[in-house]
């Protein structure tokens, strides 16, 4: 499979990446080239063998339905500062804040 | 039950299937350990997992997992032992992840089967197709400052099932009796409390169109974030409407996402992203795939309580209600429960039922109450209709009483005697009253004797007035027709 200068220029998009124009073409040949020694892998016989999910034998770990994190909005908190609100003081009555996003 | 809808080029018949997301009944969120609780200070119940800190890793609540069975169970559906979390990518700001942890290729619920009751006492079965779990996003407020939006995670990471239908509903009403019967059937199980006010259930609804007789489906809408049964069945009456109107009008409809303007009832395209449905849903590679025992299902199905359409038969099987008695009841876990206590007292079922399903929704209304924090307890409920069977009140003397002890207390035994509304079953009594308004009213006397037999209902009304309501209304009957015959 390779990848062509639209499909890159989606992907970027999906991934909010802004890539300029003239980096897509170099880019396609690129991701192609990974995309390419990835597929490698395709050439293993793998008819009724079932995904293997992790490279360690064991199933998943269970958490006990109790309370036992949160009450950290400080910590969580911690980096939002956001200088559109004059008073400079993100945690506007203990809200993360984004410019307004309005569907 | 058919909805057709007539457009210029024939008769359209609507197609509609329903996406429930219900918030699962659980401690802690699905994924961390922070609480769930409603109406906490904004992003106080977030863990750094829920933030999204980079390196955080998420851990499966074996409860959420639980529930979701327990609820598929209930939808009679298939399980599956082996299910897979994905991840969904979008980027929106109340989604710190820039996913969503969901199950798309693998759920953890398979094809089930939800059975409607029908207005005209029939059923339909309406087809499940699936249930998956899914982490709930956090909430945006727009609303709170001109330029900024803001957002509070407390709601990210808590446990949603998504219970998807199958197109098999044809009419409005059906999709509203359709998702009070999951609402009932979850409540039932106490997997989700069923609240639409407070957003812990809502759903999107596909609507299309076709012209009767047609086999295919046509293009399909989706009207997202419904939160009352309503808004449900309004939004769908005027999507098909718009829907038959394009294609009368030789347009296509689009296949896209709407949102429904419950002020102005109209359903309206929300901007449309470009790749909107581009999700590259991949296996999140931070989560093993939940595995899952028979002895695991069968302990969880061995501890299922009896579900609504079980309790129904029961109602219509022990105490000879009818089906649409019976599905009233049972259409709320509380409402059932209060009128067995009230069977229990009084052991008359169809008085009960019928009290239960008339005067007490009628009376909590009156004193703003509701069933959860009823003034009157379900053994004073009964006493009082003891006293109906037993003939110390009349029916409307009864009525009387549940007024006042829905409002000031709810002792009948107090409130009968204190307001003297023991009925009167002295006969000497009621026939002195009988003869005052015989002696009283000689035309209607005539009108009576003169064949209209149908004037024994006034002078019935007549004296139960001069007497307070109090007079057994059947001694009063039997007295009037003797003495005016005579």
């Amino acid at each position: 499979m390779s990848l062509d200068k639209n499909d890159v220029k989606k992907i970027a998009f999906l991934a909010r990446i802004r890539v300029p124009e003239e980096a897509l073409e170099p880019l396609a040949g690129e991701l192609s080239n990974i995309i390419g020694w990835v597929e490698q892998l395709s050439e293993v016989e793998t008819e009724g063998v079932a995904p293997m999910t992790s490279v360690a034998d064991m199933t998943w770990p269970r958490r006990a339905d109790t309370v036992s994190d949160g009450d950290c909005a400080a910590d969580v908190l911690a980096n939002a500062t956001d200088p559109e609100i004059p008073s400079g003081d993100a945690n506007v009555g203990g809200f993360y804040t984004v410019p307004k996003v309005v569907e | 039950m058919s909805y057709i809808i007539e457009g210029k080029t024939g008769d359209w018949e609507v197609v509609i299937g329903l996406e429930i997301h219900a918030q699962i009944i659980s401690q802690s969120k699905l994924f961390s350990g922070a609480a769930t609780a409603f109406g906490a200070g904004p992003n106080t119940q977030v863990s750094l997992v829920d933030a999204a800190m980079p390196g955080m890793l998420p851990v499966i609540n074996e409860e959420c997992v639980r529930q979701a069975v327990k609820t598929g169970l209930g939808l009679k559906a298939k399980i599956n032992l082996h299910s897979v979390f994905e991840r969904k990518n979008y980027f929106y700001a109340d989604l710190p992840q820039g996913y969503q942890i969901s199950q798309y290729a693998e759920p953890v619920v398979g094809e089930g089967t939800v059975v409607l009751d029908m207005p005209d006492g029939g059923s339909r079965e309406i087809g499940i197709e699936r249930l998956h779990m899914e982490q709930d996003a956090g909430k945006s407020m727009h609303d709170q400052d001109p330029k900024r939006t803001f957002v509070d995670l407390n709601r990210s990471g808590v446990a949603l099932m998504e219970i998807v239908s199958k197109p098999d509903l044809r009419t409005p009403e059906e999709a509203g009796i359709y998702l009070r019967k999951v609402r009932s059937i979850v409540r039932y199980l106490g997997t989700c409390d069923g609240n639409m006010e407070e957003g812990s259930m809502r759903a999107d609804v596909n609507v299309s169109v076709r012209k009767t007789g047609e086999t295919e489906l046509r293009t399909r809408t989706e009207i997202k974030n419904l939160n009352s049964v309503r808004f449900v069945m309004k939004a769908i009456e005027h999507e098909a409407q718009r829907q038959v109107q394009a294609y009368d009008n030789g347009e296509e409809v689009v296949q896209e996402t709407r949102l429904y303007d419950s002020q102005k009832g109209e359903t309206r395209s929300m901007r449309s992203k470009e790749f909107a449905h581009d999700y590259r849903y991949f296996p999140d590679p931070d989560l093993l795939p939940v595995e899952l025992t028979e002895d695991e299902v069968e302990a969880i199905r061995a501890s299922l309580p009896e579900l609504p359409d079980e309790t129904k038969q029961r109602l219509m099987d022990d105490f000879g209600l009818t089906p649409y008695d019976a599905g009233v009841l049972v259409a709320e876990k509380e409402t059932v429960a209060f009128f067995e206590a009230v069977v229990e007292e009084c052991g008359d079922p169809k008085l009960a039922a019928n009290w239960v399903i008339n005067q007490m929704p009628r009376e909590l209304k009156r004193s703003g109450k509701s069933i959860e924090n009823s003034p009157v307890s379900p053994q004073n409920f009964g006493k009082l209709l003891n006293f109906v069977l037993n003939d110390t009140v009349s029916t409307s003397a009864a009525n009387t009483v549940i007024g006042i002890m829905y409002v000031d207390g709810d002792d009948p035994v107090a409130i009968i005697k204190d307001k003297g509304l023991e009925q009167i079953t002295d006969s000497g009594e009621i026939e002195a009253a009988v003869d005052q308004v015989i002696a009283g009213n000689p035309d209607q006397v005539a009108d009576f004797q003169g064949g209209n037999e149908k004037a024994i209902g006034w002078f019935v009304g007549q004296v139960m007035k001069s007497t307070g309501g109090k007079a057994n209304p059947k001694m009063v009957n039997e007295l009037l027709r003797t003495k005016l015959k005579g």
